[in-house]
This record gives C-alpha cells, structure tokens and sequence, in this order.
C-alpha cells in the first residue's frame, strides 16, 4: 500500500494506491456476478477462497485539504516526519498535518502590502529530507532560502541564502527568466541541493551559499535562441530534476523528447531520447546529439529541427534501483538499466 | 541579440550633430530590437490578465523584463527624446505606470478564493472590455494619479506615461485580429471588437534571424501600435480589473 498527494492548483488529496490480484469467490448468499441468491435454494454451506485474478490497481482519495491556497500551487514535500507536510503557492508556504484537513499553518508569506511591489515569486519548496524542521524554498529570481521552523512560526527570515552572482559575460534582457528556478530537490544524504534554471542545473552544498559546487549545461545551444523561446513562451516552460539513489547522477528533461543525465564522478553526460518511434522495447537507448552550429555530424540533430513541442518536464529516478521515469506530453515511459 | 556588449549608436551623439529633435530618429538595429521586445512583452502582459487562471510567476517575469527595457531607455535617454516635452519629469513616474499595468493581472489573481469562482472569472474581463465608455472608477485609492473619472480630459502624469509606451507601438491594419486570435477559445473572440485598432498586424520579427526555431502560436508575437486617439481605449482595457 503506497500514499501519494497530489495538487491541481489549490487543493491537495492524498490517496492511498492499492493494488488487488485475488477476490474472493464462493460466497453463499450471492452469485458470482453479485445478483443474491434465494436463501432457500442454498443446500449445502462452503467456505469462500481467493482466487487468483488480473492485477488492479486503485487509487482512493483518503484525506482532501483545500481552501488554504489563493495562488496556484507548484509544490508539495512530505516531511522526515511522515506526520506533517508543506506547500508552497507562488506567495505562501503551508504547513500541514497529515490528519487534519482543515487547519494549515502559514510558514511563509512573501506578499508585499502592496502588489504593485512584487518582483519576485516562490518557485518551489522542499523539505530537509532527514532535518525535519528544516526547507527550502526557491523563487524567480534564482535565489534559495533555507529556513528553519524552530527559529519562528512565520519563517520569513531565512537562515541561508544561496545565489550566484550573475555573469556580467551573458547578460541580456533575459537573464532574469532564464535565472528563475523551476524546481529543487535535496540528494537523498541531505548534504546537497539540486536547482533547475532554464539553461542549467546546479549542485549546490548546503555549508556555501555564494556559488554552487558543480553546474552542468542541459541545453546551452538555446542561449542564442533566448528571444524566440520567449516569443513562443517556452522560456517560461518549468522542468524539473531528480538525483539517482547514491546522489551520483543526476537527470532533468529538454526538448525533442531528450532527457540530460550527468554523472557527477566522471563529469560524463549523455543525452537520451523517449520516443517510440526511434527505440522499440527492451533495445538500448542510442545517445543523441545536438548540433549546435557549423557542420552537422551523420545521427546529429540541429538545433533549428529542434520540436519544442515535445518537452521532457517531469523525470523520476528510483530511490533505490536503476530505474527511471520520463514523461512526455501523452506517454510515460520506463526505463531501466540494462541487465546483463 | 539583446546584450549589452552589442554595438549600437548613441543617440544622443546623433542629436548633437544634427541638432533636430522631434519624431523618430534614425536609430539602430539593437533600438529597434529593443522596442519590438518592450512592445512583445507589453501584449504578453495584457494577454495574461485575461486568461481564467492567470499565471502569477510568468507575469511578474515579464513585468520585471519590461522594466528593465524602460530602465535602460531611461539611461540611455532614448525614452526621454520620444516625448521631449517630459524632459523634465523624473524616472521614477514612468517607472510607475508599468507596475499600474502589472497591478491588475495580480491583483486579479490574488482576489479568487479558493474554490469555484472560475465561471464567474471567465465573464468578469469580457463583460468588462466590451462596453468602453469613458467613465472609471479609480481603482487605487493610494495614488493620486487615479482620477479617471473623465480621462480624455484629464491628461495627467499617468497618462503622459502610458502614451510614451503606447506612441512607440507599431501597427500594421486591424484586420489581423482573427490571425492573433485564430486559436484562442471562443469565449475570448469578443475581445476582437475592444482590441480593434490597437493590435494586429504581421511580426516585424525582432527574432528575425532565428526563424527557423519551431513555429510559434500566433499569439503574443506580433506588435502593436495605436494612434493618440486609441490610447484612452487602451488604458481602460488595462485598468479593467
């Protein structure tokens, strides 16, 4: 039995997932298909067994906690706790109690007085995944603040304050929006955080606040594209990112139905493509390139044939085997290592 | 593209040497670029707070780009030398207009409640375009700016402002509306008969060498322009809320 929550915007359910493969057959008083039998046509008693059947799997909402959110909700992070859980709307943080549904503490609040002030808007947040009066929350700006609740119920001063200071090199009128951070994510040991901007994702280690450990570039070719993608608004697409179990790899999605992983012990990475029509089942991924200019190589792609339609958004990789989940617009697609 | 290493004229140079002021001056290519991004993003703005669910994070991004725009042509003088006569006034007033234009899209998606208000969303921003008339209330009781009880008469600072932004917008003929429009939800097409006149037109492109990216919804791309005489009308579409 798993429990997952999940938001629509502004009311967030939580869900226990069963799955059933056997039912039970050989009841007394009803007939297999469920029409009830005429007490007085039953001779002979039997005790009912269960039967082998078809794998089912159900989802049924347990708990539903709404009304506590104006703005759109983009984060949800259960606590180290199992017992309470926060989310985050582009202004507010709430912390919840798994149990209660109608109550919800108000941990961050960056509204200002007057709205014609705001700059700056929450992105994501995510709990410590072992300290649980610790989190982190990221904002538009490219900045994250880690917080801690022991330190007042309203954390709106922040213990750290992470951000890089901006290359002089590459500013642009977009800079600021391609800084916006669409996701974070703690590794598994709680040493490091992961942020996505729109070209890049970071390590960053929690003692160092003025620069990230490692960056490693998903799609820098689009850095010259930067006034097309905000014409077509993709430069405002949000991808996220996840670590692998051993906090080795980590993996985030890109256009073309590509996905990024980049290992942090080698800084090797590859780009891989789900998509049905280039790879059949059970066969190895081939690794893609992206052309960025001068001479396309034989299997290479340009990156003007680029379909920024299909955009890899959400990945997942297995907290424990070598198993990943990528989904694009219509699919979900399963990958695993290959096993020898 | 839109570094600040590229190389462009000054123009305040140019009005030196040629000693002329008024209209347009010859200005070059990263100008012009420039100005077609402030008027993209200027749609883009007025496009947000007209959806169901506006998207809080993508109109602060791009109300803080139009800002940036606003601040360098400040700097620059190129937003001074559009109007002269506003030679006088200090940055910070035409700096308030675009957080004017902001407001509304926020304020609007701050104000809904939690649950179901979405029907009720959906006829406030149509029902409140399409009958223009000239009277407003003023909506915010701080500035003072706000008095639009009769605004073609009433030409203040604000709107001085809004008219520089409005004046450096291109247009080609209104007919093009259905073009931008073509793959909106009907709900929305009535919003053709309060646009008329402001927006339409085919892009100039500011993007132009980068084309063959994949094709973009003909939606918030093209740029716009009005005549003084259409400014009111778009002034009153953007304080709507």
């Amino acid at each position: 039995m798993t429990k997952v929550t999940t938001t629509n915007y502004k009311t967030i359910k939580l869900w226990k997932i069963s799955e059933r493969d056997k039912r039970p057959e050989g009841y007394n008083l009803k007939e297999e298909d469920g029409r009830y039998r005429d007490p007085t046509t039953v001779t002979t008693l039997r005790v009912p067994v269960f039967r082998p059947m078809d794998l089912m799997v159900e989802a049924s909402p347990r708990r539903i906690f709404a009304n506590a959110h104006t703005y759109h909700i983009n984060s949800i992070s259960i606590n180290s706790d199992y017992e309470t859980y926060l989310s985050a709307d582009d202004l507010r943080i709430n912390l919840w109690h798994l149990e209660i549904t109608d109550r919800s503490f108000n941990i961050v609040d960056i509204k200002p007085a007057n709205m014609e002030e705001l700059t700056e808007v929450i992105t994501a947040a995510e709990f410590h995944p072992n300290s649980c009066n610790t989190f982190v929350y990221s904002s538009s700006k490219g900045t994250i603040r880690l917080c801690d609740m022991r330190a007042s119920a309203l954390c709106d001063r922040h213990s750290k304050l992470f951000e890089e200071p901006e290359d002089p090199s590459n500013r642009s009128f977009f800079s600021e929006i391609i800084s916006s951070i669409s996701d974070v994510k703690f590794s598994h040991s709680g040493r490091y955080m992961m942020t996505r901007d729109y070209l890049s994702v970071k390590i960053w280690d929690l003692n160092m606040e003025n620069r990230p450990v490692e960056t490693y570039q998903v799609h820098e070719y689009l850095r010259s594209k930067l006034c097309s993608l905000y014409e077509n608004d993709c430069i405002f697409d949000k991808f996220e990112c996840c670590w692998n179990g051993s906090d080795s790899v980590v993996m985030t999605g890109s256009y073309n139905n590509f996905f990024r992983m980049f290992d942090r012990n080698t800084k090797r990475d590859i780009t891989l493509e789900a998509s049905r029509e280039n790879n059949k089942p059970r066969t190895v991924l081939k690794p893609r390139k992206v052309c960025a200019s001068g001479k396309r190589k034989k299997d290479e792609i340009s990156v003007d044939s680029l379909d920024f339609n299909k955009k890899i958004l959400h990945t997942a990789w297995h907290p424990k085997e070598n198993i990943i989940a990528v989904a694009t617009t219509n699919n979900l697609y399963i990958f695993q290592d290959k096993v020898n | 593209m839109f570094t600040r290493g590229l190389k462009r004229k000054c123009v305040g140079h140019e009005e030196d040497m040629e000693g002329a002021l008024a209209g347009l001056k010859t200005v070059s290519s990263y100008s012009l670029q420039r100005q077609s991004l402030l008027d993209m993003s200027l749609v883009k703005l007025q496009l947000c707070h007209m959806l169901v669910e506006p998207n809080l994070c993508r109109s602060v991004l791009i109300a803080n780009t139009v800002r940036q725009i606003q601040e360098e042509m400040t700097q620059d003088g190129t937003w001074r030398s559009v109007t002269p006569q506003e030679a006088g006034r200090a940055p910070l007033d035409r700096l308030v207009s675009t957080e004017i234009l902001c407001r509304s899209a926020w304020e609007q998606e701050g104000a809904r409640p939690a649950p179901g208000l979405g029907d009720g969303h959906v006829q406030g921003p149509v029902s409140d375009l399409c009958p223009v008339t000239s009277a407003q209330a003023p909506r915010h009781p701080q500035s003072g700016i706000w008095e639009l009880d009769s605004p073609r008469e009433d030409r203040g600072g604000f709107h001085k402002s809004l008219d520089q932004i409005f004046e450096t917008l291109e247009t080609k003929n209104p007919g093009c509306m259905e073009e931008l429009f073509s793959d909106v939800d009907s709900p929305y097409y009535d919003l053709d008969t309060v646009l008329t006149g402001m927006v339409g037109g085919a892009r100039p492109g500011p993007c132009e060498g980068l084309e063959g990216l994949a094709p973009a919804t003909p939606g918030p791309s093209s740029s716009c322009k009005s005549d003084l005489g259409e400014l009111d009308h778009v002034v009153e579409i953007l304080v709507e809320t």
